[in-house]
């Protein structure tokens, strides 16, 4: 068997696609926090909350009716997202005028509300969700056996990102977007409706964290829990890149994941914390970020 | 020209100008009265988790600065309290010295770290970095993992004094919150804590009136970890247990909510916040998961209704400073 600095090339391989199938969700949820911070200046730490929501919408569409994994891939973010729009209209609009603090304390309450609500429903174990029949198998690609689910997730995930770079980057909506994020008064002044703009940033940034909580669905077990340790972890991503810049989200949210992944191979115990000490690494050497800038 | 009158001017009676020691006071009183009523081991629980919430407070009522991640000191120091009397054979006032040491190296470093960034992303930091410590927790070998440290001897103070017996706890206990309490009291009135409420104002004034705030920030952080963790020390000794529980994520988050139910930036308001929080959670004990719920629903409406907290609100009321 072919051998790498010691390590079959299987394990390593295989450590690497988990590696980037973590990265994808990283990429998927810094995304959704760098854009909904960038309008709303808020932290939303409901964020892991509502990746959780996804994946139960996912697997309750299933249950009672019968709607499977690809319709639901569309139809639990949507209905994740007008969730999130509700919740912008009836609490976050009432905290832009007051310290970003106490935004990043109402989502947190709102996030101990839906794992608690979830967990009294269902439970703290976590429920199956069958993968769809299309996805099922894999590819040997002589050197690893590639499943094809994994395959999909990689690729969903980064062509999703990668729209939503593009729309912000490239379109007169995301011009107005980014404008609105400069100056949102002068932006309204030009007759563009900047709240309405605000409430449905946030409902599409939930609405990412609720797809990527469908596409977790089938490779972890449906928890209430799944959602809150994910997002500590996705908060130190968010330090690393520096929210200032989508592709810089996306790329450390890909980088880290594989990173994560070697280390499993190489150090196993450290594989927890490698985030969190590149995290103090990266502040003693750049405080603002990768990608940041300098306020 | 018609002059404004000011209802408060003139003399300001004794009541308004010396609210704060009669309060204290009444609070001195009702520590000492209270374990004839209720349990004591309840109350000894609830004054560790005052002092913590009120180091906590030091940071997000006085600087500014919300750390999410101030388990890593209260946990941390009630491990090392913990097996520094079970396993060294430490008085428990060494143990819980230790413990308190431990807890302030933690902050040091994170502390450090943690001051590189503002606002939101310093509250991002300190939680990954008590998230991070959390695993090392999970992972080491002396802190038992899942089952925890269990059955930490109480010991004898200074080798003489059996703390087996409740009473004497208690009243250790009691001295520990007061000096813990008076000391935050005195930092705050001193002319380092104006600096420190200079910083909440406005950090770019007081940086152009030659203030290294950095510095400023760091020693209120370590102050704000060392306290947190004497109060661990001290619950480990008093629970004779140290657990996960006590490290984990959603203790930083209990202490940010008894210290905002209670009032930020109040001097009595952490120690009513805990003291109503731990009673809720006692009395609520048998709704099981319904805790997680409540808990935010009490965030939620804190945040949006109530920001001024429950003596905050008091002393909005009555036009004086607790």
């Amino acid at each position: 068997m072919l051998e790498i600095f010691g390590i079959p090339s299987t394990a390593l391989f295989g450590q690497l696609l988990i590696g980037l199938i973590n990265g994808s969700f990283y990429a998927l949820l810094s995304l959704g926090l760098a854009v909904i911070f960038g309008m709303l200046n808020i932290i939303n730490f409901s964020h892991g909350a509502q990746y959780m929501m996804g994946a139960f919408a996912a697997y309750l569409l299933l249950q009672y009716t019968g709607l499977g994994y690809w319709p639901a891939l569309i139809v639990a973010p949507i209905l994740v997202g007008i969730t999130g729009v509700i919740v912008e209209r009836l609490f976050l609009q009432r905290l832009y005028k007051l310290d970003h603090l106490y935004g990043l304390l109402l989502t947190f309450g709102l996030a101990l509300i839906f794992e608690g609500l979830a967990r009294n429903k269902f439970g703290s174990a976590g429920l199956p969700y069958t993968l769809p029949d299309s996805l099922r198998g894999g590819q040997n690609l002589g050197f690893m056996f590639l499943p094809n689910y994994r395959a999909w997730v990689i690729v969903a995930s980064l062509g999703i990102c990668l729209g939503t770079w593009f729309v912000i980057e490239w379109t007169r909506l995301g011009a107005y977007l980014r404008a609105a994020t400069e100056n949102p008064t002068l932006v309204r002044a030009f007759g563009i409706n900047v709240p309405r703009m605000i409430t449905l940033t946030y409902g599409f940034g939930v609405a990412l964290a609720a797809f990527a909580g469908v596409m977790a669905a089938p490779i972890y077990n449906v928890s209430p829990q799944m959602g809150s340790e994910l997002i500590i972890v996705v908060f130190a991503v968010v330090v690393i890149g520096g929210m200032g810049s989508i592709l810089g989200a996306i790329v450390t949210g890909f980088g880290l994941g594989v990173i994560e992944g070697l280390t499993k191979v190489f150090f196993p115990e450290a594989s927890n914390t490698v985030i969190f000490v590149i995290m103090a690494i990266v502040l003693l050497v750049r405080p603002a970020g990768l990608f940041g800038r300098r306020a | 020209m018609e002059r404004v009158v000011d209802p408060l001017a003139g003399k300001p009676s004794l009541w308004r100008t010396q609210a704060q020691a009669i309060v204290f006071v009444a609070m001195v009183a009702g520590l000492i009265a209270a374990p004839f009523f209720t349990y004591p081991l309840f109350l000894m629980q609830a004054m560790c988790f005052a002092l913590f919430a009120c180091a906590f407070n030091l940071l997000i009522g006085y600087v500014g600065l919300l750390s999410f991640g101030h388990a890593l000191y209260f946990g941390w120091a009630s491990y090392i309290s913990a097996h520094a009397a079970k396993v060294w054979g430490l008085t428990p006032e060494l143990a819980i010295l230790a413990g308190t040491a431990m807890a302030a190296f933690c902050g040091l470093v994170a502390g450090a770290l943690a001051i590189r960034r503002q606002g939101i992303y310093f509250a991002m930091i300190t939680l990954a970095l008590a998230q991070m410590m959390y695993f090392f927790a999970l992972q080491a070998k002396f802190t038992g993992g899942e089952d925890g440290i269990q059955a930490v001897p109480r010991g004898y103070l200074f080798g003489l004094i059996d703390l087996r017996n409740e009473m004497t706890m208690y009243v250790v206990v009691l001295a520990i919150f007061l000096g813990g309490f008076l000391f935050i009291y005195r930092i705050i009135h001193s002319p380092f804590g104006e600096v420190l409420k200079a910083i909440r104002e406005n950090e770019t004034r007081a940086i152009s009136l030659g203030y290294k705030t950095d510095r400023y920030k760091l020693v209120a952080f370590v102050l704000s970890a060392t306290l947190a963790g004497l109060a661990g020390a001290t619950k480990a000794i008093v629970l004779q247990l140290a657990s996960l529980t006590d490290v984990n994520w959603p203790m930083s988050g209990e202490v940010v909510l008894m210290t905002l139910v209670g009032g930020l930036g109040t001097i009595f308001g952490p120690v009513v916040g805990s003291f109503v929080i731990l009673l809720m959670q006692f009395k609520l004990a048998a709704v099981g998961e319904w805790v997680l719920v409540i808990q935010g629903v009490i965030f939620v409406a804190c945040v949006l209704l109530f920001r001024r907290g429950i003596v905050g609100e008091i002393a909005h009321k009555l036009r004086i400073k607790l």
